[in-house]
């Protein structure tokens, strides 16, 4: 018996078109994150710890500023060898400029803030400014 | 609730190998000679990462250690912290003996030369 290649139902391909259309165009929305970099936040009563994935960046090209009680981190991330004539199979990483700004639940204190990069993640000690910390109250009985 | 317990304690005290995997994000271009993977593996260094070529298979996988600061807790996130690992597949035109790898600051670059014979070449044409 031959097979029945004429019984296709058209309406089942325009779904398997469609299906496969978006399956290609779904990698282009991939490298470009609306989001750049994504942090974790770790917290006590002394300040905070902000952890950012921020993987092959020149420290030269990182800015950290303070203000009151943000925190901005901004730079550009740039590929280093690129050349004309290089032909791309796949680019899903993240380039060109990015700025990220984020709001603590105290005032920084912006003297006492340090900063390390290492293996690509970068983190921000930010201690809260002593006048912000909680006061213990102590409760008189009578 | 004893029953609950005891199962959040197996999972806690189990080896890291069950640890969570993600997928890094590459680059692959290719110039004249050779063939460059860029990786993005933010926590991972010289040390904890290994490229494997089986076959024609090369293998990445980076170990990544939990992050955990003392005294601090974690109040918001973003990012999960895990392993990364990924698999690609090369072409025999490669030479295997000269595959370089070098690991900078969380991005892992591997370079992969062209064998000699699939480098492309120049065919001189002669007047007939």
């Amino acid at each position: 018996m031959l097979p029945n290649i004429w019984q296709i139902d058209p309406f089942r391909e325009l779904m398997r078109l469609r299906n496969e259309m978006n399956r290609l165009f779904s990698g282009f929305s991939y490298p470009f994150e609306e989001v750049y970099p994504l942090v974790n936040i770790w917290m006590n009563e002394e300040g905070a710890i902000v952890t950012a994935e921020l993987p092959g960046i020149n420290m030269d090209k990182l800015d950290i500023s303070i203000l009151n009680d943000t925190v901005t981190i901004s730079g550009s991330r740039e590929d280093e060898e690129k050349k004309v004539e290089d032909n791309y199979h796949r680019k899903e990483r993240m380039v060109g400029k990015f700025s990220r700004t984020l709001q603590l639940p105290f005032k920084i204190n912006g003297d006492k803030v340090e900063a390390r990069y290492e293996r690509g993640i970068l983190k921000l000690i930010l201690p809260r400014e002593e006048a912000e910390k909680p006061k213990k109250i102590t409760i008189k009985s009578n | 609730m004893e029953k609950e317990k005891a199962k959040t304690a197996t999972t806690t005290s189990l080896p890291a190998k069950n640890r969570k995997v993600y997928v890094p994000k590459v680059d692959i271009y290719e110039t004249g000679q050779s063939m460059v993977l860029i990786v993005d593996m933010p926590g991972v260094d010289e040390k904890s990462v290994d490229v494997t070529l089986d076959r024609n298979v090369l293998s990445i996988h980076g170990r990544v250690e939990p992050e955990a600061f003392e005294g601090y807790s974690l109040a918001y996130t973003e990012y999960g912290t895990g392993d990364f690992q990924r698999a690609f597949t090369v072409s025999d035109e490669i030479d295997r003996e000269k595959i370089e790898a070098v690991m900078k600051n969380g991005v892992l670059k591997i370079t992969l030369h062209k064998a000699e014979q699939a480098k492309a070449r120049k065919i001189a044409i002669t007047a007939g």
